[in-house]
């Protein structure tokens, strides 16, 4: 076990290895005017740092000045030990301001992440067991059109709704207009008012392919010898169902689940833009559009060891979850 | 038995059953008599795609997809070749909108009217100014002569300009001066002949004016256009207005002149002196004398618009607006507008955009972009997901082992930042719209076949190890038949599944895209930029028709490709049917 824990972490430092460096060439694609018309543009803010200062950085950060090799390396280097530079449209270190949104896209990911469960999986065992029933059927168009609804246009239906037409949550924001006035239990719940609407439509958005996937494997699991065994030694239905065929199934979901643990930090980017909560997939949604190349470099990265992380997760969890499953 | 060889049997079968309704009744009736065991009219043997077909047709959620789908087909593609407008067309509207008709300013500058033939100084204008304020009505230009100023009457901003020449005098027992000493008037007349002085007693320097020009505050505007008044008639009126007369001679004729500034000659209105100077906004306007008389006494009055007919005689309602001391006067006028954000009408059955294109059109268009990005990169990921997949599954060991990893390092790679970044690399380099969609399409690609490629090498381990293959590789048969023949076929149904749910993924990623405005630019249009409009929360909250139906064109099309796809799935894998 512990020799195929060690091996897929090799490997995945060597995908990292490739990936971050396709990252860094893709960066190093920009245009170098651009690089110099950013620095330059930066540097006109209000207490930046002087042009000649942000060049200087970048090349010792990048290696603007050497070849795409030779460059790679030397901001690898400094990658491994966690620096990343300082951002350009945040003006401070990338990590500082990565650890001060990272929270905000934490908690909506685990909120929806623990609706996500408590909505998709009794839902797709319930349409598991009466196949091609009512319930089925609604739960299968339920979930598709989860899955097909773009959350740009669900949140402005939602903003549309519940903020426009009847007034009861901000259209924008983490936090409301007396935020500073509320004790210290109303500012959380201030903010927990304001997660709402994201939180509702990740949900919807999210929930449809666990459901389906559920699903799936419950017929799959309910189509099996053992149950019909089961079935013939005369053991009630719900304890058929619930005892035999969940256990069985809950093998790929919770791999699925485990998995997908790493991406609570990954942030949504389109949701959190619509709704501008400041967690990292607004903020390195604004940083893109600034052509921020420090930190969307890191974001990059970041995700990619997300990427990777939930890949591992998903492949110990398998042969952990499964006695059936060897490991070699 | 393999799919393949099932559907070759029942070719057989079917072409000697079709042979046998060609020869006729009769044999058909013979068979019915007489049936045999494998008779084609007694076991009814569909095959393999006919069973696909038949289970697809009875699930009825693919039914609705495959409905929807082909709706949106004919709406983009023939709708918008029928339909009368181009998504790029701007629709105009002509509105009535307050414009800026004409401008009165008061004047706070000398305006001089000089006598004919005579220059005047550069910087009288500045140096009048001062005497006026200061009281010294004698003083030097800047070229060194002196002139000379004095008010037409008690507190009237009227003045009459001489050009004054030095000259000796004995002042002491001029009489006239003494009395303009102590009366404190700059200037006492002698013998006919009107002098200047500058001083406090008899030492003062003298001079001898000659009149020049006249100052005031004021402007003259003739009945007719080309009206041209004449020194004297300046002159004369404005004294006559400064001394509160009420009329005049100048040039042999006399004229009348009210409080207001109205001068008339025989009854009948000449000119007009305020102290406004009038603009038009617009060139080849001319501002009757009436029309001025008119807009000053709403000035005076106060009131915040008055009426005054046009030419045909019909009254029309002139706003005024003011700014410290200037009068903005504005009227409405009809104006040819974009017709932004026009609600649906018959015209336009879902409205206009912001920039006053048809909805409609820009919808159908739209949907032919969304589409055709659908398909197109579902193409290149099947193509090249296959491939590297296939090579991967079929030759195994290091070749799978080389091409497995290539293909986590791309699934890696964050799509989303990356297609952001791309789309700003884009518009530094002001990419056309064109060139975006192709650049998208290969982008989003070459990031997505890594899901194709893993399905199809799976299948493909999978099948590899099946009988059918041992079979196929000990008759002889070469790789590439194995391959193409053999292998491809049996993982095309799962292909066609993923591609269908693929397609809708790709348009909404798309539309994300857009959406974010970093993927089809105006004057392309997508339905995901379409729905841009509501990052404007006005839009939102007031124009619904500009963002509904595109959320639900998008809505209903990736809807109706997941429906197919699932009904697909269920229809390939009928060992999921109880």
């Amino acid at each position: 076990m512990r020799k195929f824990i060690i091996k897929r972490l090799l490997i995945s430092v060597v995908l990292l290895f490739f990936v971050s460096m396709i990252i860094y060439a893709i960066m190093r694609c920009m245009p170098i005017s651009y690089v110099e018309q950013q620095a330059m543009a930066l540097s006109t803010k209000p207490g930046a740092k002087s042009y000649a200062e942000w060049v200087d950085q970048l090349n010792a950060q990048y290696g603007l000045d050497t070849g795409v090799i030779q460059g790679y390396f030397k901001w690898a280097s400094r990658a491994i030990a966690l620096d990343f530079g300082d951002s350009w449209f945040w003006n401070q270190p990338v990590l500082q301001k990565f650890s001060n949104v990272i929270w905000y896209s934490f908690a909506l990911g685990l909120v929806t992440f623990i609706l996500e469960i408590v909505i998709a999986i009794p839902a797709g065992v319930a349409a598991a067991r009466r196949q091609y029933s009512a319930t089925d059927y609604t739960v299968t168009v339920i979930a598709l059109i989860g899955i097909s609804l773009p959350s740009f246009f669900f949140a402005t239906i939602l903003k549309y709704i519940l903020s426009v037409k009847l007034g009861w949550l901000d259209l924008y924001g983490i936090v409301g207009r007396y935020h500073e006035s509320y004790s210290q239990m109303g500012k959380i719940l201030d903010m927990a008012k304001h997660m709402i609407m994201p939180v509702i439509t990740l949900t919807v958005v999210s929930v449809g392919s666990l459901m389906r996937y559920t699903r799936t494997n419950m017929l799959e699991v309910l189509n099996a010898d053992y149950i019909r065994t089961a079935r013939a030694k005369g053991v009630s239905e719900d304890r058929v169902v619930n005892y035999h065929a969940f256990r069985n199934t809950l093998i790929p979901i919770v791999t699925l689940l485990g998995g997908s643990l790493p991406g609570l930090f990954s942030g949504a980017m389109i949701t959190e833009t619509l709704f501008q909560i400041p967690g990292i997939g607004y903020t390195s949604y604004q940083c893109v559009v600034q052509g921020d190349i420090p930190f969307v470099m890191f974001y990059m990265v970041f995700m990619a060891v997300l990427i990777l992380l939930g890949n591992l997760i998903a492949d110990i969890l398998y042969a952990v979850v499964d006695p059936r499953v060897r490991v070699n | 038995m393999s799919d393949e060889r099932k559907d070759e049997i029942t070719e057989v079968v079917n072409d000697e059953a079709a042979k046998d309704k060609k020869d006729g009744k009769g044999i058909e009736v013979e068979f019915k008599l007489e049936m045999h065991l494998d008779d084609a009219n007694r076991v009814r043997v569909l095959s393999p795609g006919m069973m696909v077909l038949k289970r697809f047709l009875r699930n009825r959620l693919a039914i609705v997809g495959m409905v929807i789908i082909v709706a949106m087909f004919l709406f983009a593609f023939l709708g918008g070749a029928l339909y009368p407008y181009s998504e790029s067309q701007v629709f105009y509207k002509t509105d009535e909108v307050l414009k800026d008709y004409a401008g009165a300013t008061e004047i706070d500058q000398f305006q001089f009217q000089n006598v004919e033939g005579v220059e005047l100084p550069s910087d009288i204008y500045s140096k009048a100014l001062i005497a006026a304020s200061s009281g010294k009505y004698v003083f030097e230009t800047r070229d060194g002569s002196q002139m000379g100023m004095t008010p037409a009457a008690e507190g009237s901003d009227v003045y009459l300009v001489y050009s004054l020449e030095p000259i000796k005098m004995f002042l002491k027992n001029v009489k006239s001066f003494n009395e303009a000493l102590e009366a404190g008037l700059p200037y006492f007349e002698e013998d006919g002949v009107l002098y200047m002085y500058k001083g406090e007693d008899f030492k003062a320097d003298v001079f001898e004016a000659t009149e020049i020009a006249v100052a005031s505050k004021k402007s003259f505007t003739g009945y007719s256009k080309d009206t041209k008044f004449s020194y004297e008639f300046y002159r004369n009126a404005l004294v006559a207005s400064a001394t509160g007369e009420s009329s005049f001679e100048a040039d042999g004729n006399t004229y009348d002149i009210t409080e207001d500034g109205l001068i008339s000659l025989n009854g009948e209105g000449y000119a007009v002196v305020s102290n406004m100077n009038f603009n038009a906004a617009v060139s080849g306007v001319f501002l009757s004398p009436d029309y001025k008389a008119a807009a000053l006494e709403a000035f005076a009055s106060g009131a915040s618009s008055f009426e005054f007919p046009d030419e045909d005689g019909t009254m029309i309602e002139y706003r005024l607006d003011k700014k410290t001391s200037q009068y903005i006067i504005k009227r409405f006028q009809q104006t040819r507008l974009i017709d932004t954000y026009a609600s649906p009408s018959k015209e336009h059955l879902v409205g206009t955009d912001a920039n006053g294109m048809d909805l409609l059109a820009r919808l159908m268009y739209g949907g032919r972009i969304s589409l055709l990005i659908g398909f197109v990169v579902i193409f290149i990921e099947v193509f090249i997901g296959m491939i590297i997949g296939g090579v991967a599954g079929f030759f195994g060991g290091w070749v799978d082992n080389l091409l497995m990893r290539l293909v986590d390092v791309v699934y890696c790679i964050p799509a989303m930042p990356l297609y952001l970044i791309l789309g700003s690399i884009m518009d530094y380099y002001q990419a056309s719209p064109r060139a975006r969609i192709y650049l998208l399409c290969i982008v989003m690609a070459v990031i997505g076949w890594v899901g194709i490629a893993r399905i199809v090498r799976g299948q493909i381990l999978s099948l590899r190890e099946q009988e059918f293959m041992v079979a196929a590789e000990a008759l002889g048969i070469s790789t590439y038949r194995r391959i193409f023949k053999h292998l491809i076929p049996n993982v095309i149904p799962q292909l066609i599944v993923f591609a269908s749910m693929g397609l809708g993924e790709v348009i909404l990623s798309e539309a994300s895209l857009s959406f974010l405005g970093l993927g089809i630019k105006y004057p392309a249009a997508s339905w995901g930029s379409i729905i841009n409009a509501v990052t404007d929360s006005y839009v939102m909250t007031n124009y619904l028709f500009v963002w509904i139906p595109a959320g639900t064109l998008i809505l209903l099309t990736v809807l109706a490709f997941n429906f197919i796809g699932d009904g697909l799935r269920d229809a390939f894998d009928p060992k999921m049917k109880r």
